[in-house]
């Protein structure tokens, strides 16, 4: 399958990844051709970030994951120790922007040709000049507590005025800021400001050893617990050479869709409540609370966090544990039906659903939306239906799609989505293979690469591993598509009113924690 | 809206009785009077703020608004801004990018005013500890009357401890 990429004249070596993934080293000078290239051949930008490779007798490195069919491709440029910058590419890939910025202000690479290199994770708690990734700074580092001036892009005119958000909001919801330029209620511009819950899980991770780095990964972003540990587990095991048993695999596929479906019942309740039918946040929450109880029953935690462990699972579902999981989900399902039907039948719903914070086909693709949200606005990309590994391979999961790209149509995909996972779970319980659930972990070879890439409920999620000398984490980069969707959020909001900005956050309900790291 | 009210007969109420009060999660002696106590058991307002958690606590913040738990039955309401707050119940290890905003908060908050840390890492810092980027506990920036410690801890879990928190006792 490396042959895909000896078009684009690169010589990619696979990675051991139960998706298929591949690897390779470009100079820096290449790398703008080889990512317009890759544009061109319709390749996503998964995730950027830098890397340290100074304890490695090198200097630094940037590094890329690009999406192309044939599988991920982890793309990294040696940059060197004394002038560590490298030609920008957000120019190409629109996400890349605040990608680049988080590896500077952490490492000191610089995107030299890029025209926004304003600090993006850096506010007050690190100077100008330090990096705190960087591996000549201790982990019990400190630095005193600088001033904090970000220039925002101003809007100016005739009535325009701003209104400040956060980083407190008003709602039980994450720390950020959002910076609206308005005329009268119309919002002009939006401009975010994340960053806010950065807490130093990337340099937390190389304190780590491998085993010890799972509990980290599930508490990135702690509603997509199990789509991290899953990363992080496939990472470890392509690093270990380790095969994960079979019915571990398939509890797994699992715990993933209760996940989605837990997240979604949450958001389709809170959906209703932000246009005043608490009816619906009612009715949802207490399915979802149903099944956040069944969860502790059968996996020992609400949420599923720690459940899935390198080498397999932590918990095994026996037979009547699994008949009770089917019999409680066939009883939700039958009640979301009905709650479907009265949200699509209610007028006042949909009315401020329907064209609010719309983002069409054409932006999605451009900007490189990605997750629930892209399949609400024609992106049909699913990483379980486009590269369907075990457990999905039998059960032919089918991707929902819509093409309106407003609230309605991240409403549509969710109840698509809900009744799909209840599907996926059913014939998993079903068909669970006999076995073990954990297989013992293989030791990690000095330099091992590892990659996990799992379709989470919000969208794919990264784990990209590099293994150090001592079998311990030199470098491990967790990314959430929150990164790729919240600039999208900006586009979502233009010419809507500023008390509909609730509603389409909510649509997209992107993390804060996972790309503040 | 026939369905809907249908629905709505359907469910009935599903709430469930409140947990105790639990003097054990106290990290403060009690400062209120009970006369204050009395007012807030009836009609206690909290904000809640996010000081840098992995999002799971706020999972079961919202959770806790359920009808399981019925918080407005017991006189419970969040209110949108500190000015309006009672309490604060704060998640988290307090990430130094949130440490003058949590404090900031804490100052708009009217005396007589109560702070509850919520899970793990509000409690110790947890898994994410203290670094260059986190301060660690809540009690490293704001003073903490009760502590809930737990990964996240269930709503009975918070709730107990905001009930604590509007009880007299010793720590």
């Amino acid at each position: 399958m490396s042959r895909a990429f000896k078009e684009l004249g690169l010589d990619a070596t696979p990675l051991a990844a139960a998706t298929p993934a591949f690897c390779t080293s470009i100079p820096a000078g290449e790398l703008r051709g080889i990512c317009e290239q890759a544009r061109a051949r319709k390749a996503r930008l998964v995730a950027l970030w830098g890397s340290d490779e100074t304890t490695r007798r090198a200097g630094h490195a940037l590094h890329l994951a690009l999406a192309f069919p044939a599988g991920l491709l982890w793309v990294s440029v040696p940059l060197s120790r004394e002038d560590p910058h490298y030609p920008g590419i957000a120019d190409i890939y629109p996400s890349a922007n605040r990608m680049q910025r988080a590896a500077a202000d952490l490492l000191g690479i610089i995107p030299s040709a890029d025209a926004d290199r304003r600090k993006w994770l850096r506010h007050g708690a690190w100077p100008e000049g330090a990096f705190p990734l960087r591996k000549n700074v201790e982990a019990g580092a400190r630095f005193a507590q600088g001033p904090d001036r970000y220039p925002f892009v101003p809007v100016e005119g005739e009535g325009v005025h701003e209104i400040p958000v956060g980083p407190v909001h008003a709602g039980t919801i994450e720390p950020g800021h959002f910076r609206f330029s308005i005329v009268g209620e119309k919002i002009l511009r939006l401009e975010e400001r994340l960053g806010y819950k950065h807490k130093g899980i990337e340099k937390r991770f190389e304190q780590m050893t491998l085993e010890e780095g799972a509990k980290l990964a599930g508490r990135v972003s702690g509603d997509s617990t199990v789509a991290y540990a899953w990363a992080y587990a496939m990472a470890v095991e392509g690093a270990t050479g380790t095969e994960p048993p079979r019915r571990a695999l398939a509890l797994r596929g699992i715990l993933l869709e209760l996940e989605r479906i837990a997240n979604h019942l949450g958001d389709l309740g809170y959906l209703g409540n932000d246009v005043s039918l608490s009816f619906g946040f009612f009715q949802f929450w207490r399915l979802k609370e149903d099944l956040l109880r069944t969860h502790a029953q059968l996996f020992g935690h609400r949420y599923l966090m720690d459940a899935v462990v390198p080498g397999g699972v932590a918990k095994d579902l026996p037979p009547a544990a699994g008949e009770a999981l089917a019999e409680r989900l066939a009883r939700i399902e039958r009640e979301v039906a009905t709650l479907k039907s009265i949200y699509d039948e209610h007028a006042g719903a949909q009315d401020r659903f329907i064209m609010t914070g719309q983002v069409t086909p054409e932006l999605a693709e451009r900007m490189g939306l990605t997750g629930l949200a892209a399949r609400a606005s024609g992106v049909a990309r699913d990483l379980r239906v486009d590269y369907p590994i075990p457990p999905w391979q039998q059960l032919d999961p089918r991707a929902a799609s819509h093409t309106r790209g407003d609230v309605a149509a991240r409403i549509a995909v969710r109840f698509d989505e809900v009744f799909e996972s209840m599907r996926l779970v059913q014939a998993l319980v079903r068909q669970l293979p006999d076995g073990d659930i954990r297989a013992p972990l293989g030791a990690a070879a000095a330099g091992a690469r590892g990659v996990g890439w799992v379709e989470g409920w919000r969208g794919e999620v990264l784990i990209a591993l590099d293994v150090s000398g001592t079998g311990r984490i030199h470098r491990l980069h967790p990314h959430d598509p929150s990164w790729q969707n919240w600039p999208l959020l900006e586009h979502a909001v233009h010419g809507n009113i500023v008390p509909d900005f609730p509603l389409i956050n909510k649509s997209f309900n992107l993390s804060y924690s996972g790309v503040d790291l | 809206m026939y369905q809907l009210l249908k629905q709505i007969a359907k469910t009935g109420i599903v709430t469930e009785p409140a947990p105790l009060p639990d003097a054990a999660l106290r990290a403060l002696e009690q400062r209120l009077g009970e006369l204050i106590l009395k007012h807030f058991g009836r009609a206690l307002a909290i904000r809640h703020v996010d000081a840098g958690s992995c999002n799971g606590c706020e999972l079961e913040i919202h959770a806790m608004n359920s009808p399981y738990y019925n918080l407005e039955g017991l006189g419970i309401k969040f209110v949108a801004s500190p000015r309006h707050a009672d309490m604060l119940l704060v998640t988290g290890p307090v990430s130094r990018n949130m440490e003058t905003a949590l404090r900031r908060t804490w100052e708009a908050t009217p005396d007589p005013k109560l702070v509850v840390a919520i899970g793990d890492c509000g409690c110790t810092g947890g898994i994410f500890g203290e670094s260059y980027a986190s301060c660690g506990r809540v009690s490293n920036v704001i003073p903490v009357d009760v502590a809930v410690p737990g990964c996240p801890p269930t709503p009975v879990a918070i709730l107990q401890g905001i009930l604590t928190a509007i009880t007299p006792g010793r720590k």
